[in-house]
């Protein structure tokens, strides 16, 4: 029933990844995928979901999404309206029982790939509610007094940006897999999986470009994989010419449509002057 | 053979249990991992390492364990890469480097001592040493480049990416003892975030009266909360100028976590040690000066005293009437921040100095005595410390 999963058409998965992904499948259990924002944790739920061909849940965590939503929700205010316009059916309780992202996952008649995604956004308390439904994939509903099972154990695909940290207890249950920023030649396929008619000459450059720019000391956000691809894709939309991605040349050595990349407005200023200096020592 | 790697891993301080160790032994048993050493490798990891932070950890405690074991897999670990240094080295170093290099006694006792050298850094790591790695080893660190910078598998042969994944330690700078940035701080500081319920119950708690009311069957049933208050309160004593100008960008990230963390946070500036006197703006600090007896005044017992400073100076700085640097101090620091920890009784120092080199400086082991042992390095792990020294 289970397939292997080795990265799809337009997503590069390294060894260490498709064996972390791979584990979780095989045994059941949740993947915890931690990374520098925009490496492609939340794509990642998308492209395992794809690429086994399974249904995909999103469930994304605010800082106020409780663990009970995820289950489900009583919505008493509706009940309290129809009870003043005397309905009928405020008398079944089960009417005002609204399923929760999890609950719609267990149902699905196929095993499904279920996302919940920036785990750390919510209370420190949320994981701890989640354990027993986790774990045994089931969880009791006290209105209408029911059980409800997995159909399929879920592919359970959680993501983190290391906001908070997250309880050993909860840690346990999980596979763990923190994606590294790409090297090199990782990002060499990465950006060809996107842009297969990119001239090799462009991308080189521009990931030249890049991987400099990324060095610039005391950067605030460093511009990561999907600034990098939006980049690439201004770069080919202006049709700009590789020779001018070249940055040893004193007087371009701004790389152009840098707003892609940086992102805040300090780093913008900081590496305007660093450039600046550059130039002067030139 | 798996029994003792799951020891060594505990004693090395990677956080595995025994569920973690099973789950390992029924991956290997659904055949997860095809005998081979890398995908052994990323599977126990991807098991038992939960926090990249225990990574490097984990890495040392597999080569350690694992070491001359490797020929048990299908893989190819002849080749230990020594000629890759060397082509490495050829390229970075110049001419004259190069020969200072031979004065050594060559490459062959370079790489030697390199090995060496980073043996001794995990035993001492294991030791509980926390600042390895930040530094590069002297020698050759002197030659522009140092262990932590050696990169192996750059050049893309697939033979040398196999052979032992786990010796790059390229997770060494996740590691908790090193990088401490504003999010991380803040992580840290969070901790220490207790909110309660204070005061009398003012707030209509429209959630709460909507569910009673629904549940009462629709008779109105209000429900009322006390306002909600961050419990904790800080007051921070900064150290600035003189040895603290290295570590002011550590401090700044420091300050600025702390004050969006906490809603009542009070800081304060002083030079080398406290006195009779400290000051709020450090532009104006010789004509702006609050005394000190008044902030002890000012603020309750409740508040939590965060000193950070490197506490490196003279000793008679502390122990003499006298003895600051800037001006004549009355009575000795050591009065002053006993008085301050009477205060206070919720009191840590954080020092941003490397904790082995603390024994070294009389001035912080006079420091540390006064107060009570409570100095915690300015790291992650530090912070953690200190915040469960503060409860």
């Amino acid at each position: 029933m289970t397939s292997r999963f080795a990265g799809t058409d337009s997503y590069v998965a390294t060894e260490d990844l498709m064996m972390a992904v791979n584990a979780a499948v095989t045994l059941g259990r949740p993947l915890l995928v931690k990374g520098e924002p925009g490496t492609g944790k939340t794509q990642l739920a998308e492209e395992v979901a794809a690429s086994l061909q399974r249904p995909l849940y999103r469930w994304h965590i605010k800082s106020t999404t409780k663990a009970q939503q995820g289950l489900y929700e009583y919505d008493a205010v509706s009940r309290l309206r129809d009870s003043q316009l005397g309905e009928a059916k405020v008398h079944d309780i089960g009417n005002y029982i609204v399923k929760g992202r999890m609950w719609e996952a267990f149902e699905s008649d196929v095993q499904p790939v279920l996302l919940v995604d920036e785990i750390d956004k919510a209370d420190i308390e949320f994981p701890n509610d989640l354990l027993h439904e986790l774990d045994r994939m089931e969880f009791y509903v006290y209105e209408t007094r029911q059980w409800v099972k997995a159909h399929h154990r879920p592919i359970i695909i959680i993501t983190s940006n290391n906001e908070k940290e997250l309880p050993d207890a909860f840690l346990r249950r999980c596979f763990f897999h923190y994606i590294r920023f790409p090297d090199e030649a990782t990002m060499t396929r990465i950006v060809q999986v996107h842009y297969p008619t990119l001239k090799k000459e462009l991308l080189a450059e521009a990931l030249g470009a890049f991987f400099k720019l990324r060095e610039t000391p005391g950067l605030k956000k460093k511009p990561s994989t999907s600034e990098l691809l939006d980049w690439i894709k201004l770069i080919v939309a202006e049709d700009i010419p590789p020779e001018a991605l070249r940055t040893d040349d004193p007087k371009k050595s701004i790389p152009p449509l840098y707003g892609a990349l940086l992102k805040n407005e300090q780093d913008v200023h900081l590496f305007e002057q660093l450039v600046f200096l550059n130039r002067r020592r030139q | 053979m798996l029994i003792p790697f799951f020891f060594k891993l505990r004693e090395a301080g990677v956080p595995v249990s025994i569920t973690e160790f099973l789950a390992l032994l029924e991956a290997l048993e659904a055949r997860l991992a095809n005998a081979s050493a890398e995908d052994f490798y990323y599977l126990s990891r991807a098991c038992m390492v939960k926090d990249e932070r225990h990574f490097d950890r984990f890495d040392r405690a597999f080569a350690a364990h694992f070491k001359g074991a490797e020929e048990l897999f299908d893989s190819m670990m002849k080749q230990i890469p020594e000629d890759w240094l060397r082509r490495m080295g050829e390229r970075n170093l110049s001419d004259e480097e190069k020969a200072k290099i031979e004065a050594l006694g060559g490459w062959d006792k370079l790489i030697e001592t390199l090995k060496k050298r980073l043996e001794e850094q995990k035993e001492r790591h294991e030791g509980g040493n926390k600042w390895i790695g930040t530094r590069g080893t002297s020698p050759f660190g002197a030659y522009g480049y140092n262990p932590e910078g050696i990169r192996i598998g750059q050049d893309g042969s697939r033979n040398r990416r196999a052979v032992k994944v786990w010796d790059q330690r390229e997770y060494q700078n996740l590691a908790d003892n090193v990088e401490l940035g504003t999010r991380n701080i803040k992580v840290a500081l969070r901790k220490l975030r207790k909110f309660a319920r204070e005061g009398v119950a003012d707030h209509l708690d429209l959630d709460d009266t909507i569910s009673s009311t629904a549940r009462n069957a629709g008779l109105l049933d209000l429900k009322f909360v006390p306002e909600r208050h961050n419990a904790i309160k800080i007051l921070l004593f900064l150290d600035v100028g003189g040895s603290m100008d290295d570590h002011v960008k550590v401090c700044e990230e420091l300050f600025s976590a702390a004050r969006t963390e906490f809603k009542h946070l009070e800081y304060f500036y002083f030079h080398n040690f406290v006195y009779e006197s400290v000051w709020k703006d450090n532009r104006r600090r010789h004509r702006e000066k609050t005394s000190t007896m008044d902030v002890m005044r000012t603020y309750g017992h409740d508040y939590k005293l965060i000193f950070v400073g490197d506490a490196t100076m003279s000793p008679y700085e502390i122990v003499q009437p006298g003895g600051s640097v800037e001006h004549w101090n009355e009575e000795a620091g050591a009065v002053w921040i006993k008085r301050l920890l009477k205060t206070w009784p919720h009191h840590v120092w954080l020092n941003p100095e490397p904790q082995q080199r603390w024994e070294y400086t009389p001035s912080v082991q006079i420091t540390r005595e006064l107060v009570e042992d409570r100095m915690f390095p300015l790291t992650l792990a530090g912070l953690d410390q200190a915040i469960k020294a503060l409860h």
